[in-house]
């Protein structure tokens, strides 16, 4: 099955870790079930278990399953799912027909990680920058103040910005996905109307703004009077984070990491104890 | 399969043969979504999972025989809740695991 697939003679799998560790988007498609009739094993070029395809945007893809037509709708359809980070299998017919059933092809995305901004140069950045990187996320911490962004204070952060949020917001907001988060810890008025602004023009998949409810309410009229409608205003989870009673920064970083999970999966976020059903949705 | 990739390089510069046995398919509660990856190498030696520690001997069994034969498969791993409570398991639900030897 050695196939060497480019120029220098790397095989697939060592083009594969160079990309993934480049943080490249790639995804690899394999052929894990091939379910073929004698006729159809005979025909030339007749998909085999353990065939790849290894796909990168606005690249030709690399090897191959066997058969162009497959490639061709395996590479539609591969990408689909490396820009939504999915990975699992899919079936098709050994010319790539989209109703038969003879191939499992099951594709996996290596996605570059997550990106979180958190906007707000305090204590409970640095704990929020800690538990995001638990979960994998690209941090970046944004503050107008030089003195308060710096390195020094957010060692666990990948990027220290100095600038207005929504000036960030406007360079990198068009990156943003909904596998992304944003985190406005601010509470000040002058700095977080104009990032939530900035943050709903974008994809991000959870935005969340700190503060009392007193600060919620009024951060709200504020919102409103800059023409921010209902809808969206309503996407925005504040006060941040779910309701564990959590007080210190640690612990309330957890809360926003735990919303942002259930926000994803659509879940209520109680206790598994206090459900019944599935764990995992099926 | 991305974060045992270290490993898969260290060994592949060894010289070492290797099975990979990848989650391509869950059905039910599977700790591990598909794209969670485990590997064995000819001396036996284990990286990364593929479940929370239910299949993963048997997985070490079957890489080993997929090294002698190159034979490329599904492997199929599956519990109903209760049966996995009885054995100790934690997971539930049904693993389908692609297993291959890396030999591209």
């Amino acid at each position: 099955m050695s196939d060497p697939s480019n120029a220098n003679g790397d095989s697939l799998f060592e083009i594969l870790r160079a990309e993934i560790a480049a943080q490249t988007p790639v995804a690899l498609a394999t052929i894990v079930e091939a379910d073929l009739d004698e006729i159809q094993r005979q025909q030339p070029g007749a998909p085999t278990t353990g065939a790849k395809l290894l796909l990168r945007p606005d690249f030709e893809p690399l090897g191959t399953l066997g058969n162009a037509d497959l490639d061709r709708v395996v590479q539609r359809d591969g990408l689909g799912e490396l820009a939504a980070g999915t990975s699992g299998i899919r079936h098709y017919g050994p010319n790539g027909e989209a109703r038969q059933e003879e191939l499992g092809v099951f594709i996996e995305s290596f996605a570059p990680p997550p990106q979180m901004l958190i906007f707000g140069a305090v204590d409970f950045t640095a704990a929020l920058s800690r538990v995001a990187k638990v979960l994998g996320y690209v941090v970046t911490v944004c503050d107008a103040r030089p003195v308060f962004a710096t390195t020094q204070r957010f060692p666990h952060a990948d990027h220290v910005v100095v600038d207005w949020p929504h000036r960030l917001l406007e360079k990198v907001g068009d990156d943003l996905g909904p596998r992304d988060a944003i985190c406005v810890l601010t509470h000040d008025p002058k700095f977080d109307v104009p990032a939530v602004i900035g943050a709903l023009k974008t994809e991000a998949g959870y935005i969340g703004a700190m503060g009392s409810r007193r600060t919620t309410q009024d951060r709200n009229r504020r919102l409103s009077e800059e023409g921010v409608n209902e809808a969206d205003l309503a996407t925005v989870m504040a006060p941040i984070g779910l309701d564990l009673g959590a007080r210190t920064p640690e612990e309330t970083a957890i809360s926003i990491c735990a919303e942002i999970i259930a926000k994803r999966s659509g879940r209520a976020a109680p206790s598994l104890a206090q459900t019944s059903g599935d764990i995992h949705a099926r | 399969m991305k974060e045992i990739l270290g490993d898969l390089e260290t060994w592949r510069r060894q010289g070492k043969k290797i099975a990979i046995a990848r989650v391509v398919d869950i059905e039910g509660s599977g700790p591990r979504l598909p794209g969670a990856a485990m590997a064995v190498n000819e001396d036996g030696q284990v990286a990364g999972s593929v479940s929370g520690g239910c299949v993963e001997g048997a997985v070490v069994v079957e890489s080993l025989e997929c090294l002698k034969t190159g034979e490329r498969k599904i492997v199929t791993f599956g519990y109903s809740d209760d049966e996995a409570f009885a054995v100790g398991l934690t997971c539930g639900g049904t693993i389908h695991l692609f297993l291959e030897p890396l030999d591209w």
